[in-house]
């Protein structure tokens, strides 16, 4: 399990330095910077130590003052420098994480718009959002931070454990080993409360997800007097959280004690020891005061590189997440394929069409075959499930057929660029689809050269112009969470985005059936307006809207068990007069 | 903030005052440690001492060490344990005030931002408590405790001291106050990149239907390289700030070397070696009181947001719910399953305008009552008034005789079995959820919550499942589909046999075949009670025995279908929006 681990832990930093190959000489420039800096501030005791001992040798005959001031300024020049190393250092790191992070996020975002549809079935949106925006997060803060800090605490440890080699022996096995028991001390509690802070988090998540859910669900848990059960989950919970937070609580708060307990017991032992030694007149009082210092910087980077360690399996752990999703496989490159012949008339042909996901054995379409004339209206109805919304989806190859063809005009659909295939339909779904942005934005969307007479004509068309208009700042306000729109107002705001795009084909997927009837009539005018012309495909739930089609496919199991008009399938009195009627069938 | 604490029982302000106590002594002892090196210090230069001496004096400091530590634990622990209590108390607290609230309430703050309250919110303030009771007490104690140690060694010391301790505060305050308002920033600009890529996930089919790629891509870009400009500019100011704190650290330490050599230069030949001595002992005190201002600093960048969510914990709890019980437990009479409506009118507190008017109509047991109209014409509304989701503003509502403010709400909400638009099952088995809540008679029996999801209509499916009426329900019910929670979610009504059915546009996810042989199965199995059906189709409420059109908060019309076809312009545009003429003649 350990080695697994690790395994993973070195792939998934070997895949973030590979990443920021770019910016390496700047890295390395950094790790230098840091590790000088460092140097510096180590020699700094060894310099103070000299000052003490030019001070006890001149106690009683007078102090070499020169002496003094001379060792002063060269520690301020190294204290100087030491800054400035550092500033550089962190200044650098700065660019790089950022600019990586930049990066990382950029490229998940343009991912987002690669990877064939059908990845989504398996992904939350939730879990691609924590992607871009925690996970990123992690890896920035884990690179800024601990790449930084390993190299001051891995230089300070080794930079302090030669400076105490060099100045004395004895005194450095104390100090080593003074400090080693601490270390022993806190790996222990490092590796328990692990544990407890494991335990801590999934209490947290749970109560978490209660707490959602009893707040969400507040009127149905009022309805049926569930408030006293709800609440015995939750004491239980809260319960639970309590202890497994206050241990891990605890566990981590004896960190810091313990930190300066190590460093008050080397500091004990290398005044004993140090003592002893110069009673015997091995060392001088400047090495103690030096020792001093250096069991400071021994011990502190300890419990840096405790974190920083850390902190860079988490970062693995997160960088993991986003390479998986930056290495998933795209939809393959079409910039080879020719372009749709025009001008597209809207002849739309199935041809044995066969489809199932990538990820099931289950077939959604089995042997489809239609035709579509120009500027016909073809509606498709039948029981969730029974795959329309999938055959939406093969038409605008948002999936690819894994049997049969479509044709537009002619041209199988897989044969051209997929850009082309879209450039063919409007669209318009169920999910009222509109950003934050003003309602201008929302309506011309990515169309180019719109004038605004056209914008006007299309929202008039659906019967918004009027309300714009009344917004207060009309087709410039702003759409967010203060501005109410109905469903049937962002309703008719997409269709007369589709009318803008204006192209050859229209396809409504269940595009009405959020809204009320009454709201439904109003949108329908504009809706007929719409497909004047054009070839549409129409799904419905409300059977009233898709009387008038010219072919109606009754869909059951990815199969079509009947077509024709509604008029013939009344006649015919089979499925689809039987959904149609019990309608109107008085219970 | 310190509201708040009223929170804490009487023990935890114990364990608070237990823990001064050893952050007094850990603080004491901790300043002791420099004085026994004095002491080493002394002898180890002075002629003649023996290293019994020094043993001693080693051994004391050491003494003083453990003995820090033991009252540091200690602190952590009781901090913990008050941290600890706190957090569940605050939540608990949360967590009963939200059971209290009506839906006005909760329309108010919103149910996500009561989430956040009730989570993140308490784990901010339970944070800033550990951290507070370790740190912000101890902090000044130390400083002022260290700087009374040291100044009357000298004040050339102190000044250096003194200088190194506002140069510090400046730097920090002044980086603090640069960076402050870009952390503050950094929180929107996070919300917009999700929100874009929030955007881009929900409309993917919509965005390459439109070929809209690059556009979304132009759009992230801004909002990415707003962020990473922000970014730089937090990161860049604290690079600024570390290495100049370590610059006065270090710098202090040799000014007070350097001032030491010169005093001791000057000094008389008794007073040099307490010179010496004071000087090595300064240096170390002078560092703590160094270190304490940087533990406060950090306190004071913790403060602002941990303060920002006490505040909105006491929001939650200061509000008081509208709705208040009344005392009747049982109906007196004999009447079951009636409701009336006396001119009643409903407005939101804020609100200008009335959302219902004047509306009155009684509905006897065993009638079916249907509401119609446009969206936002207010039938969720009146059929919401009679569990008490929301008072009625004026005029009255009674069930079986008695008005619905006078019932406890939970003697009310017994007589009723009530399904939302929006289905809601929670975390569980399918028999936790039919079986759910309360009914004021004995536990659900199994045959109960088979009989009701037969009526349902969910059997199918939920016999389909690997293991049945015991088959597990995702949170939410997200492992079932809209029309089968609606299913499910009316069943868990009809389990508890109520007096009156409250059926709130439950139907519309179904299809018409299941819509339809649920209703027969429910008239069949459920003629005693009363129906109040809020509905968009036609179909479903064609055969009610009374249907209420309602438009803009008024009545338009009431009656039964053939009534209203003949006598109600609403009803009638509204019945052929959806069938033609022929299919209603």
């Amino acid at each position: 399990m350990k080695h697994h681990q690790s395994k993973n832990f070195k792939a998934a930093w070997g895949k973030l330095l590979v990443y920021c190959k770019k910016y390496w000489p700047l890295m390395i420039l950094a790790i230098i910077a840091s590790s000088l800096g460092t140097v510096f501030t180590l020699i700094g005791p060894d310099k103070l130590s000299e000052m003490t001992d030019l001070i006890t040798e001149g106690i009683m005959t007078g102090i070499d003052m020169d002496a003094i001031a001379k060792i002063g300024f060269t520690l301020i020049a190294f204290y100087a420098a030491s800054a400035c190393l550092s500033l550089f250092q962190g200044l650098v790191m700065a660019q790089v994480t950022q600019k990586t992070t930049n990066r990382l996020r950029h490229d998940i975002s343009v991912k987002i718009n690669r990877l064939p549809m059908w990845y989504y079935n398996r992904t939350t949106t939730g879990d691609i959002l924590s992607r871009i925006t925690n996970d990123v997060d992690t890896v920035g803060q884990s690179l800024n931070q601990s790449v930084g800090n390993l190299v001051h605490a891995v230089t300070l440890l080794i930079g302090s454990l030669i400076m105490m080699l060099i100045t004395n022996v004895t005194m450095t096995i104390t100090a080593i080993l003074s400090t080693l028991i601490g270390f022993g001390l806190m790996m222990t509690i490092m590796g328990h409360s692990q544990k407890y802070f494991a335990a801590q988090q999934k209490h947290l998540g749970e109560i978490n997800g209660h707490i959602e859910e009893i707040y969400t669900g507040h009127t149905v848990v009022k309805a049926y007097n569930d408030e006293a059960a709800a609440k015995s989950t939750f004491d239980k919970m809260n319960r639970d959280l309590r202890e497994s937070g206050f241990k891990a609580q605890c566990l981590s708060g004896l960190m810091m004690p313990l930190m300066s307990f190590i460093g008050n017991f080397g500091y004990v032992a290398v005044c004993i020891v140090g003592a002893m030694l110069t009673m015997n007149d091995k060392i001088s009082f400047g090495v103690i005061v030096a020792f001093m210092m250096y069991i400071r910087f021994f011990t502190q980077p300890l419990s840096q590189l405790a974190q920083a360690a850390q902190s860079l399996q988490s970062a693995a752990a997160a960088g993991e997440r986003v390479f998986e999703f930056l290495e998933a496989e795209e939809m393959p490159d079409e910039s080879g394929k020719p372009s749709m012949p025009q001008p597209v008339s809207g002849y739309v042909e199935f041809d044995h069409v066969r489809f199932g996901y990538e990820d099931s054995d289950k077939i959604v379409i089995k042997d489809f075959s239609a035709k579509a004339r120009p500027g016909q209206k073809i509606a498709i109805v039948g029981p969730t499930g029974a795959g329309k919304t999938t055959l939406i989806n093969l038409l605008m190859r948002f999936h690819e057929l894994q049997g049969g063809e479509i044709r537009i005009d002619g041209t199988p659909t897989g044969a051209v660029k997929r850009e082309d295939i879209h450039a063919q339909f409007c669209m318009v779904l169920q999910d009222t689809w509109l950003f934050e942005g003003t309602v201008r934005e929302n309506l011309i969307y990515c169309t180019k050269n719109v004038s605004d007479e056209k914008m006007r004509q299309a929202c008039k068309a659906v019967g918004l112009d009027h309300f714009i208009r009344t917004l207060p700042h009309g087709y410039d306000t702003v759409l967010n969470d203060q501005v109410n729109l109905s469903q049937g107002q962002k309703q008719q705001l997409t269709i007369a985005r589709a009318m803008i795009a204006d192209k050859p084909m229209l396809i409504l997927d269940e595009a009405t059936s959020s809204v009320d009837t009454r709201t439904e009539l109003l949108i329908q005018n504009a809706m007929d307006e719409l497909m004047k012309n054009r070839t549409s495909f129409v799904i419905a739930h409300r059977l009233s809207t898709i009387k008038n089609a010219d072919l109606i496919l009754v869909m059951k199991d990815g199969d079509i068990i009947e077509s024709g008009t509604h008029r013939q399938l009344l006649e015919k009195g089979g499925f689809y007069a039987d959904l149609y009627n019990s309608q109107f069938d008085a219970a | 903030m310190l509201k708040l604490f009223k929170n804490l029982s009487r023990k935890d302000w114990l364990f608070a005052g237990i823990s001064l106590i050893f952050i007094v002594a850990q603080v004491w002892l901790d300043l002791k440690i420099p004085d026994f090196m004095s002491e080493i210090t002394m002898l180890v230069q002075t002629k003649g001492s023996t290293m019994g001496d020094i043993l001693t004096s080693g051994g004391k400091m050491l003494a003083c060490a453990l003995g820090s530590l033991a009252a540091c634990v200690l602190v952590a622990v009781f901090a913990s344990r008050i941290a600890s209590n706190f957090g569940a108390a605050l939540r608990e607290r949360l967590f009963d005030k939200v059971q209290s609230f009506s839906m006005e309430e909760i329309g108010g703050f919103s149910t996500a931002s009561l989430i956040t309250r009730s989570t993140n919110d308490v784990t901010q303030v339970q944070m800033l408590v550990v951290m507070g009771l370790q740190v912000i007490i101890k902090a000044p104690i130390m400083a002022v405790w260290a700087i009374l140690k040291i100044s009357n060694k000298s004040w050339q010391w102190t000044l250096s001291t003194a200088s190194a301790v506002v140069l510090l505060l400046t730097i920090v305050i002044i980086c603090v106050s640069l960076a402050m308002p870009k952390f503050k920033k950094l929180q929107r600009l996070t919300d917009d990149i999700n929100r874009v890529t929030r955007e881009n996930l929900t409309g993917l089919r919509v965005i390459r239907a439109y070929n809209a790629e690059n556009y979304q891509e132009t759009k992230f870009e801004n909002a990415n390289t707003e962020l990473t400009n922000t970014n730089l500019f937090t990161a860049r100011t604290m690079s600024v700030m570390m290495p100049l704190i370590q610059m006065i650290m270090n710098g202090l330490s040799l000014a007070v070397y350097w001032i030491g050599a010169v005093l001791i230069d000057k000094a008389d030949m008794t007073k040099k070696m307490t010179l010496f001595s004071d000087m090595v002992v300064y240096s170390s005190y002078a560092m703590q009181v160094v270190m304490s201002f940087m533990m406060l600093v950090v306190i004071f960048i913790m403060l602002p947001r941990a303060s920002v969510s006490a505040k909105r914990i006491l929001e939650v709890l200061e509000t008081n719910p509208t709705i208040t019980d009344g005392t009747v437990k049982e109906t007196p009479g004999d009447i079951k399953g009636e409701i009336e409506f006396r001119n009643v009118s409903f407005k939101y507190p804020d609100a200008d305008d009335y959302v219902l008017q004047n509306i009155t109509f009684t509905a006897h047991k065993g009638e079916t009552i249907a509401f119609i109209g446009a969206t936002g014409c207010g039938k969720s509304t009146a059929v919401n008034l009679v569990p008490r989701f929301y008072d009625a503003t004026k005029g009255e509502i009674l069930v079986d005789g008695i008005n619905v403010k006078d019932y406890t709400q939970y003697a009310l909400r017994n007589k009723i079995g009530y399904v939302s638009q929006k289905a809601t099952l929670f975390g569980g088995t399918v028999k936790s959820n039919i079986a759910f809540g309360d009914n004021g008679k004995n536990s659900f029996l199994e045959s109960d919550v088979v009989s009701a999801v037969y009526t349902a209509q969910a059997s199918d499916f939920v016999e389909n499942m690997v293991d049945g009426y015991d088959g597990f329900v995702a949170q939410g019910g997200a492992n079932f589909s809209g029309g089968q929670k609606q299913r499910l979610s009316i069943a868990r009504a009809i389990c508890r046999r109520p007096e009156i059915f409250i059926f709130d546009d439950s139907f519309s996810a179904l299809d018409y075949k299941t819509d339809k042989k649920l209703r027969e199965a429910l008239k069949t199995e459920c003629a005693d009670a009363t129906k109040l059906i809020v509905a968009q189709r036609i179909g479903t409420i064609r055969d009610a025995d009374q249907i209420i059109v309602l438009d803009e908060g008024q009545i338009a019309g009431m009656g039964t279908h053939d009534e209203l076809m003949k006598n109600c312009e609403v009803y009638r545009q509204i019945a052929y929006s959806q069938l033609s003429k022929e299919e209603l003649a």
